[in-house]
């Protein structure tokens, strides 16, 4: 094979390695992605149930039914709206009433959701990004509430 | 010690470093050996510096001096030794503090260990070295002063966060730096290699054995983090193509692709400018890899304490790095000189294969853990991109390199026979169609990717053992002389062929686990028996108990195997009072390569416990295999001829060092 021959299987390799690669992205991106949407936004878009989300807000206060089997049902809030979820499985260890939460699972009603995965905080300060902007959105975010990622403040620092 | 003293060792730190970025590029560009030789010196008393720096706030920690904001936010005095030290690098200013400091112990190997390196491209090196140092040192002292002080000193601290409070935190982190941070050896190496605008085959030879040390740490730290991730969590998950994972998978990928490249370009001269990018990536990805995690722009485990007035900086130290080394590649990677070609079949053809499809994987990898961050900043959309895509994309592009990697060794340099190295790999591809026949018999009716999947990691790991055996002749030649050349082959053919075979180890483990897993979710009380896999437990007993920081709910369970037991395991939920924070201690037994894993859920309102329970068939070989990687990578880098170090390109003709060109 001559020099040029080997240079272009060389680049129609790279080439056809890079379209592959790129096709399977794009691919999988458009088939495999979840969209995320808070209570309000499912209130207003009528989103076709069997969609897969996730969704993000705050349990609402007193809506946690456990039953005795694993089986877990909980409202989902972000003010304006709820969103009903049931779930079956163990809960994340800092899932509490009033905390922010993230439910994946697919909408089986306009208003009801079932998850398969939830997830919580992994640290009490720390609330899920989506949520805090969902939240903010409804008017009911106040900084340093409901353990908002405020900055531990143990009097003044000194640099 | 006073905390005091290790901000002051941190603002000197970072005048010397500034020196060590001047005064040795100065001198290699004016070609003044005298500052020059500057750079070690300042290396070694950067290292010093940040030692003495991150030993202050180590004793900070285990003095429990709550007058150090740092202490107070993440410790408590209750909390054991080993968790009081561990805890200096368990929060965001002490981790980049423990990064800066693997950043400065590598300088000083280099300092140390680089006595055969030309006198320009060691001071150039350690040049780079040096502005790396300023960035991170700059970013501590300006937005992450782990010295800050609290007046009044509280009598308490806040506790660091329980999820942390494990011998992980002792080992996950430090490897993972020491795998990141090595890759800015390599990338220093490229940069100096760039500004000097030469490259040769002795350059790829110095290159080598940082890139397979960072390697190999890096496979470490990740499996490491894998495995914590796995007994922490109590999901019974090990990867999550969580972002932080991801992260660190980038970085590993590049550099994989890097130390296959580097033997292409030291054996044969080829691929140079290539081996340069990848080093430069390899570093990138790194950097990029810390800062997504340090950050916080991305949601995660790791996103602990994040402060979004930080992200400028970050932001200006990732365009400086990443885009002044791209730049710099951009205008002097046509001066180095082009390195031959070779047939498309040979082991250069092979290696190359290799790297396109790793860094197709890396890049694919890019796509999915930024995608989000991209269209949420151009269009508010929130998306979620998971395992569904990682695991087509990354699958897909895997495959093909899983399948060629017994091949690729078995090909000979320039021109190769792949008729011949088919014939020689035969028997391992019979024994892995006869892997994947059995496995397919004995999962019966279940997915149809397990059994292909068994197949091919046979096939690699049999694949490794016939490239051993063919280099030392085994069976062909008498015993004696087969065993004789089998003592005597080269380390790195050993390393590698040995790395290759802990992934065909690893991907057994990952086959066995994803495919036959066995999941049990139920609410059970004292006395209920409940089958998991083949064994069946019975919760036995729950009994409360008092740790030094911390309340535990214990559920103790019998494992029974046809009726005879074969033992307990305990599984724990436990409150850290401290922050009144529960976690899930997971109780994992270990049969042979399997495991038997339980954690506890909340108590459920009829007066039982929620129990999740798994059989993870061969799980544990997820891991040994990432370990025989890094083994086969150690292994690899103690090779002769990268511990003699590389022939003095001074027995060439030196050519006269011009001095470059300003820009």
């Amino acid at each position: 094979m001559t020099r040029k021959g080997r240079r272009l299987v060389l680049i129609s390799a790279a080439l056809g390695v890079l379209t592959i690669a790129a096709g399977l992205v794009l691919f999988a991106l458009n088939d495999t992605i979840v969209f995320f949407r808070s209570p309000s936004e499912i209130a207003q878009e009528h989103t076709a149930p069997g969609t897969r989300l996730r969704i993000g807000g705050l349990v609402k206060d007193g809506s946690v039914v456990k039953s005795d089997n694993v089986h877990v049902r909980f409202a989902i809030t972000d003010g304006g709206a709820d969103v009903e979820v049931a779930y079956v499985g163990i809960l994340p260890d800092l899932f509490r009433e009033g905390q922010g939460v993230i439910a994946e699972g697919k909408l089986t009603g306009p208003m009801s959701f079932t998850a398969d995965s939830i997830l919580a905080k992994h640290d009490e300060k720390y609330m899920p990004r989506e949520v805090v902007d969902a939240l903010k959105k409804q008017g009911v975010w106040q900084e340093g509430a409901n353990g908002a990622p405020v900055k531990a403040s143990q009097g003044n620092t000194v640099q | 010690m006073n905390p005091e003293i290790g901000h002051y060792a941190l603002v000197l730190a970072l005048a010397v470093a500034i020196l060590q970025t001047v005064l040795p590029i100065w001198g290699a560009r004016a070609n003044d050996a005298a500052l020059m030789r500057v750079g070690p010196s300042l290396a070694l008393a950067f290292c010093g510096f940040v030692a003495l720096s991150f030993a202050v706030l180590v004793s900070a920690y285990v003095r429990s001096d709550f007058s150090v904001l740092n202490v107070v936010e993440n410790s408590h005095s209750l909390k054991p030794l080993l968790y009081r030290i561990t805890g200096t690098w368990g929060n965001h200013e002490g981790s980049m503090l423990l990064w800066a400091l693997v950043l400065a112990i590598f300088g000083a190997t280099v300092a140390l260990f680089g006595g055969n390196l030309p006198a320009r491209l060691k001071a150039n090196v350690l040049g780079v070295q040096g502005s790396i140092g300023v960035a991170f040192i700059a970013f501590l002292l300006l937005t992450s002063n782990p010295f800050a002080r609290v007046i009044p000193a509280p009598a308490e601290g806040n506790d660091l966060n329980p999820v942390l409070q494990d011998i992980g935190l002792a080992i996950h982190p430090p490897l993972l730096y020491l795998g990141y941070v090595g890759f800015s050896v390599t990338f220093a190496f490229a940069v100096a290699a760039l500004i000097d605008g030469r490259i040769d085959a002795a350059w790829a030879r110095w290159v080598r054995p940082w890139a397979l040390g960072a390697w190999a740490f890096l496979t470490l730290g990740i499996a490491m983090g894998s495995y914590w991730a796995y007994y922490e969590l109590g999901w019974g998950g090990w990867w999550f193509w969580d972002p932080v994972e991801n992260a660190s998978l980038m970085p590993w990928l590049a550099g994989t692709a890097l130390i296959h490249s580097a033997v292409v370009m030291e054996k044969r001269d080829a691929l140079k400018v290539w081996t340069v990018l990848l080093a430069i990536l390899a570093f990138s990805l790194s950097l990029l890899g810390t800062f997504l995690v340090r950050s916080g722009v991305l949601t995660s485990v790791h996103a602990f304490a994040t402060d979004p007035t930080r992200g400028v900086f970050i932001l200006a130290i990732l365009v400086i790095f990443i885009g002044g080394s791209l730049t710099l590649f951009a205008a002097r990677a046509s001066s180095l000189r082009q390195g031959g070609i070779f047939a498309p079949i040979s082991r250069e053809g092979a290696l190359v294969l290799n790297n396109l499809l790793l860094t197709a994987a890396a890049a694919a990898v890019f796509v999915g853990t930024l995608y989000p961050l991209a269209l949420e900043a151009t269009t508010g959309a929130k998306i979620t991109v998971g395992p569904p895509y990682f695991n087509l994309t990354i699958g897909a592009l895997m495959l093909p390199v899983v399948f060629a990697m017994p091949f690729g060794p078995l090909l000979a340099w320039k021109r190769g026979d792949l008729a011949g190295a088919a014939q020689r790999l035969m028997l391992a591809f019979l024994l892995g169609l006869v892997a994947a026949g059995v496995a397919a018999y004995a999962q019966g009716g279940g997915p149809a990717l397990a059994p292909i999947g068994i197949g091919l990691a046979a096939f690699v790991f049999l694949g490794a053992v016939v490239d051993i055996a063919e280099r030392s002749g085994i069976g062909r030649l008498p015993a004696a002389t087969a065993f004789a050349r089998f003592k005597g082959l080269p380390r790195a053919a050993m390393g590698a062929a040995l790395a290759h075979a802990g992934v065909g180890v690893c991907l057994f483990g990952i086959v066995a686990e994803t495919s036959w897993n066995h999941e049990t979710i139920l609410g059970a009380k004292v006395g209920d028996s409940f089958p998991v896999g083949r064994y069946e437990l019975t919760l036995a007993r729950v009994e409360p108990r008092t740790g030094p920081n911390y309340r535990e709910l214990v559920g103790v369970f019998d494992i029974r195997q046809g009726g005879a037991s074969v033992g307990s395991v305990e599984s724990s939920k436990r409150l850290f009072t401290a922050r009144n924070m529960p976690t899930t201690e997971a109780g994992i037994r270990t049969f042979g390569f399997s495991q038997l894993y339980v954690s506890l859920g909340d108590e459920l309102p009829g007066g039982g416990l929620a129990i999740r329970a798994y059989w993870k068939p061969l799980v544990t070989l997820i891991w040994i295999g990432a370990l025989i990687m890094a083994l086969g990578g150690t292994l690899s880098l103690s090779d002769r001829r990268l511990r003699v170090g590389a022939p003095k390109p001074a027995r060439k003709v030196a050519p006269v060092p011009k001095p470059v060109a300003a820009e």
